[in-house]
């Protein structure tokens, strides 16, 4: 584990250099290297980071062959095996040859649901994280760099939704226009895109006094072309390390409000949804609750674990290693 | 009197803050499809009835006097009634509050327990083997969803505990503090652990990047010149200036935490402000959910204004600022 704050930075020094040498020591040209080539050096020698990007692109194949499992098992994912899957009593079954990890209180196979969940998990964790990021970074780009009355009312814009308690906030709003997939994906947006427009805010702030900003505006540039080529290339950084973090941030925060009844609606199998369902049965059934879990940790664990290797590779010198959740 | 200026700009800034955010609250509950008269009045009513009590409600005035009737009964600290079952909503809140702060503030003792001396821990050693194991445990109780650890405590620590025969831990439930305060503790140990192990990750890598830093100054090592022992640099020296972040952080989650812990508080079946709101929403009791967000909204934010003014105080460098 080398996620680590000030002690890397000598090691990062380290490495720079002798990746540097390497280069040389190859010496067909000598080149120097873009601060992504290297990032991308540092990135592809971090083996967790290897092993994480190794874990989610396999949850991604399964979700993509969700339909594979439903043909290999010939379970479809809301079939209810009222006779196999259940026993006489009406409880879910332990794993075995026909059902690999069990089934739910409705006679219908876990691994199968699993895997149609992932479809869900990963969609909205990517979708969520991603138009956050958008939204954030453009308003914190026009908040720091045009400033005044657009800066105040951007800023308190941010607070505002900052200062909100986003799981009553969403409760509320599910209680009154119905529990969705689109509405949860549009509470994790507005609750998430605030915290990425502050940052971004910030590093525009600071991006703003340079000279080479002065220098574009000197050359006639304006306001649209100096936020977008200018500036936007020098906030990526840190909006790329912010976005990891926000991908396993959602895709817990999906699966939360699935699990409290206000997502993904049954009997679309969705991870938050199953763990839900699987809460009454945790004395009888065990793998109904462990393999959705273990999935959905799994999944957040090599998120976070590669969003710490991105960030590391990409700003050696970051303050914080987790951000809040 | 610069800190003066810029703690009432602060507490003017949360108090417009709140004020969006009960526009905001009260749209969506002048937006809600849903008739609160027709709700009240029950299915068998006449439309008479439902009028009347229309009119009581004062709903068929403009929206704006609505509004004002509204801002007016917020002054006087009236919330209105819980449709549900008619009682004020202040007084719903006050029995559920006490639930809420005790699961909020021992849950926080404990994450500050286990959070600062895992990073203090990691701290001292860096990229040893201690490090490494406190680095892989903050990441895994990070990534885990609050539920999921919920539901995981509740099978080990309960259910398989309680099946062999050990009633250390009961599943849900609550006894309030002044009745018994061995019983209280012993009802909330799984939620407060539930919260608190997610949360320490996040104090341990906070006060170990942080004295990390701290570590490298000047002053540490004239410290250590001078003759100081390794823990009294550790913990005198190193660790107050570390804590500064750590106490922001911690103000910033308890006023999160006091405007009820909706899932914790589901799992463990404790009557808290979450439990309610959630209940709130299967009984489409909007008063009641309208006096929880705006609750806990104040709480976020003068737990800001705390933290803003604690800062300065522990810190007199930021005064410049």
């Amino acid at each position: 584990m080398t996620r680590d704050v000030s002690p890397s930075a000598v090691a990062d020094v380290a490495d720079v250099a002798r990746s540097g040498q390497a280069v040389q020591g190859r010496a067909r040209s000598i080149e120097g290297l873009s601060p992504w080539q290297l990032a991308w050096r540092h990135l592809r020698r971090d083996r967790l980071a290897i092993v994480s990007a190794v874990i989610i692109l396999i949850i991604a194949a399964s979700a993509i062959g969700a339909p594979l499992f439903a043909a290999i098992t010939h379970h479809a994912p809301n079939h209810q095996f009222i006779v196999a899957g259940l026993t006489p009593d009406g409880l879910p079954r332990p794993p075995s040859g026909q059902f690999w990890l069990g089934t739910d209180d409705l006679g219908r196979d876990v691994l199968v649901r699993i895997a149609y969940g992932a479809r869900i998990s990963l969609f909205a964790g990517v979708v969520a994280a991603l138009s956050a990021v958008c939204i954030g970074t453009i308003i914190g780009m026009s908040a720091g760099f045009l400033g005044g009355v657009v800066d105040t009312v951007l800023s308190r814009a941010m607070d505002v939704v900052l200062s909100m308690p986003f799981l009553l906030f969403a409760i509320a709003l599910v209680a009154i226009v119905g529990p969705s997939l689109w509405v949860a994906l549009g509470v994790i947006v507005f609750f998430s895109w605030a915290a990425v427009g502050r940052v971004t805010r910030g590093q525009t702030l600071s991006i703003k006094e340079t000279e080479y900003i002065e220098a574009a505006r000197a050359g006639g540039s304006g306001t649209a072309r100096i936020m977008f080529v200018e500036i936007l290339p020098n906030v990526v950084a840190p909006v790329i390390v912010y976005t990891t973090l926000l991908i396993p941030a959602s895709i817990a925060f999906m699966a939360t409000l699935s699990f409290l009844g206000i997502g993904v609606v049954p009997p679309t199998p969705d991870w938050g949804n199953m763990l839900a369902e699987s809460l009454q049965f945790y004395k009888v059934a065990w793998w109904f609750v462990l393999f959705p879990g273990l999935a959905l940790l799994l999944t957040t664990l090599a998120f976070n674990l590669l969003g710490d290797a991105v960030r590391d590779a990409l700003d050696p010198g970051a303050e914080r290693i987790f951000g809040r959740m | 009197m610069a800190l003066l200026t810029f703690l009432l700009r602060r507490i003017l800034l949360g108090i417009g803050v709140l004020w969006i955010i009960s526009v905001a609250v009260f749209a969506m509950f002048f937006i809600a499809p849903h008739d609160p008269a027709r709700l009240l009045a029950g299915k068998e009513a006449t439309p008479q009835t439902v009028a009347l009590i229309t009119h009581r409600l004062g709903l068929d005035k403009p929206v704006l006097v609505q509004y004002g009737d509204f801002v007016v009964r917020l002054l006087h600290g009236n919330l209105g009634y819980s449709y549900y079952n008619s009682e004020p909503v202040t007084q719903l809140i006050a029995s559920r509050l006490p639930v809420s702060a005790s699961l909020a503030i021992g849950a926080a003792v404990l994450w500050l327990l286990i959070g600062e001396a895992a990073g203090v821990l990691a701290a001292a050693r860096p990229r040893s083997f201690a490090d490494r194991v406190v680095t892989v445990l903050s990441l895994f109780f990070y990534s885990m969803p609050p539920f999921l650890l919920g539901v995981l405590l509740l099978y080990f620590l309960f259910f398989r505990l309680w099946v062999s025969g050990i009633h250390a831990f009961p599943g849900s439930g609550y006894v309030p503090l002044q009745s018994n305060p061995l019983q209280w503790a012993r009802y909330l140990f799984l939620p407060w652990l539930t919260i608190a192990l997610g949360s320490a990750a996040t104090y341990s890598r906070l006060t170990r990047s942080g004295l990390l830093e701290v570590l490298g100054q000047d002053y540490i090592r004239t410290a250590h010149s001078k003759g100081a022992s390794g823990q009294r640099v550790l913990f005198v020296h190193g660790l107050r200036s570390a804590l500064t972040p750590v106490v922001t952080q911690c103000g910033i989650d308890l006023g999160v935490l006091l405007g009820g812990v909706v899932i914790t508080e589901n799992i463990f079946g404790l009557p808290g402000l979450g439990a309610l709101a959630v209940q709130s929403i299967t009984t489409q009791d909007l008063p009641v959910i309208i006096g929880i967000v705006l609750l806990s909204s104040f709480f976020v934010v003068a737990a800001n204004v705390v933290v803003d003014l604690v800062y300065t105080v522990l810190d007199p460098r930021v005064q410049a600022r």
